[in-house]
C-alpha cells in the first residue's frame, strides 16, 4: 500500500476538476436565464461528448468493437442498460474469439 | 431553507429504500467496470491505495479510465486534471438540469447531492423527477450502493488485476463502452441528434489519429456544439 506524492497531486487535480463540473451547474442556474437557442445547443452537449468518448473505440479500432457497439446501440432500444452491456460484452468476445 | 416536515406517506426509510431498489441493476452493471478499471490502473503501476483514492475521491468512471489512457511516470497532474475536465465538462449541463428539480433539497443539501453526480445517477434521477418529487432521502439510496460499489470493486479489481489477467480476453474492457453507446442511445431526439452525433464522431476519430492526447474529446464536444448552433440558426430562419 503506497502512496506517491505525485500521484496523490494527480488525483486531486482530477477530484478539483470534477468538483468544478458538477458544482458549476447550480451556480449557472442561479445567474443565466436560458432561452430557446441556448437551451437547445446546451442540450446538445451531453450526446456530443459522450459519443467523442467512445468514437476512436467504435470506429477506429477493429471489426469486433465497431460491430459490437451497433449491436449494443440495437438492443439498447429494447432492452435495459443492464442487459445491452451484457449483449454488447459477449459480442465483442464472440468476435474476439472467432478471429475478428 | 431547511425543509421543518416531510409530506405524509414518505417515510425517510422507504425513500431510500426506493431508491436503493430503482439503483440495483446499475450497481449491477458498474461492478464489473470498477473491476476493470482498478485491474487497468494496477497494470500502470498504480497501489491499490492509490486506485481506492482516485475511485472515491473523483468518482467519475470515464474520465478515471482516461486517465489511464494518457497515465504516465511521473504522473502529469496537468495532463490528467485538464482530461477530467475536458471529459466531465457534461457534469454542468447535469446539475444545471437536475438542480432545477431539486426544490425539496435544502441549499446545503443540493451542494453536497452534487458531489455525488455520475452519468447512471443522473439518468435515474431525470427519470424519478419526472414522474414524482426528488427526495433527498430517496436520492442517498440511490448514491449509497453504487458509491460504495464502485469504490469497492476498484479496490477489488486493483486487488485481484493479476487474477483477472488480460480483461480483454472475455471482453470486459468493453463493458464501459457499452454503457456509453446505450446512454447515447438515451439522448436520442430525431434526426438533429443525429448530425450532432455524426459530427461529433467524425471529430473526434479524426483529431484521435492525428493528434495526441485526449483533445479528440473537445473537438467531439465543440463539433457537436457547432452543429446544434447551425441548426438553430438554419430554424430560425426558415421561420
Amino acid at each position: 500500500m503506497t502512496l506517491d506524492l505525485n500521484i496523490m497531486i494527480a488525483i486531486l487535480a482530477m477530484a478539483a476538476a470534477t468538483v468544478f463540473t458538477r458544482i458549476s451547474g447550480l451556480v449557472l442556474i442561479r445567474h443565466v436565464e436560458m432561452d430557446e437557442r441556448r437551451r437547445a445547443a446546451i442540450e446538445a452537449i451531453p450526446p456530443a461528448v459522450v459519443m467523442a468518448v467512445i468514437a476512436p473505440t467504435a470506429f477506429a479500432t477493429g471489426w469486433a468493437e465497431t460491430l459490437a457497439c451497433a449491436v449494443t446501440a440495437i438492443v439498447a432500444r429494447r432492452l435495459p442498460m443492464l442487459a445491452s452491456v451484457v449483449v454488447g460484452v459477449a459480442t465483442v468476445a464472440l468476435l474476439r474469439a472467432v478471429g475478428l | 431553507m431547511l425543509q421543518q416536515s416531510r409530506p405524509p406517506g414518505e417515510p425517510i426509510v422507504g425513500e431510500f429504500l426506493a431508491g436503493m431498489r430503482a439503483i440495483f441493476p446499475l450497481v449491477i452493471a458498474v461492478l464489473p467496470i470498477g473491476l476493470v478499471f482498478g485491474a487497468v490502473a494496477a497494470t500502470k503501476g498504480l497501489s491499490p491505495l492509490e486506485t481506492t483514492l482516485m475511485s472515491a475521491l473523483v468518482f467519475a468512471g470515464g474520465s478515471q479510465f482516461v486517465a489511464m489512457d494518457i497515465w504516465s511516470h511521473p504522473a502529469s497532474w496537468i495532463g490528467v486534471g485538464f482530461a477530467a475536465l475536458l471529459v466531465n465538462i457534461r457534469h454542468v449541463l447535469m446539475s444545471a438540469s437536475i438542480g432545477t428539480k431539486m426544490q425539496s433539497f435544502s441549499d446545503a443539501k443540493r451542494y453536497v447531492a452534487m458531489l455525488f453526480l455520475a452519468d447512471e445517477l443522473w439518468a435515474i434521477a431525470e427519470f424519478r423527477a419526472g414522474s414524482t418529487r426528488l427526495t433527498p432521502a430517496w436520492y442517498a439510496g440511490i448514491v449509497t450502493p453504487f458509491y460504495l460499489t464502485w469504490v469497492g470493486s476498484s479496490l477489488a479489481g486493483a486487488l485481484l488485476g493479476a487474477f483477472l489477467g488480460n480483461p480483454a480476453v472475455i471482453g470486459l474492457d468493453f463493458a464501459f463502452t457499452a454503457v456509453f453507446v446505450v446512454l447515447v442511445m438515451g439522448f436520442w431526439k430525431g434526426p438533429e441528434t443525429g448530425a450532432i452525433l455524426a459530427a461529433s464522431g467524425v471529430a473526434s476519430v479524426a483529431v484521435h489519429h492525428f493528434v495526441p492526447g485526449v483533445w479528440y474529446i473537445a473537438a467531439g464536444a465543440l463539433a457537436g456544439l457547432a452543429t446544434a448552433l447551425w441548426q438553430g440558426r438554419a430554424r430560425e430562419q426558415a421561420a
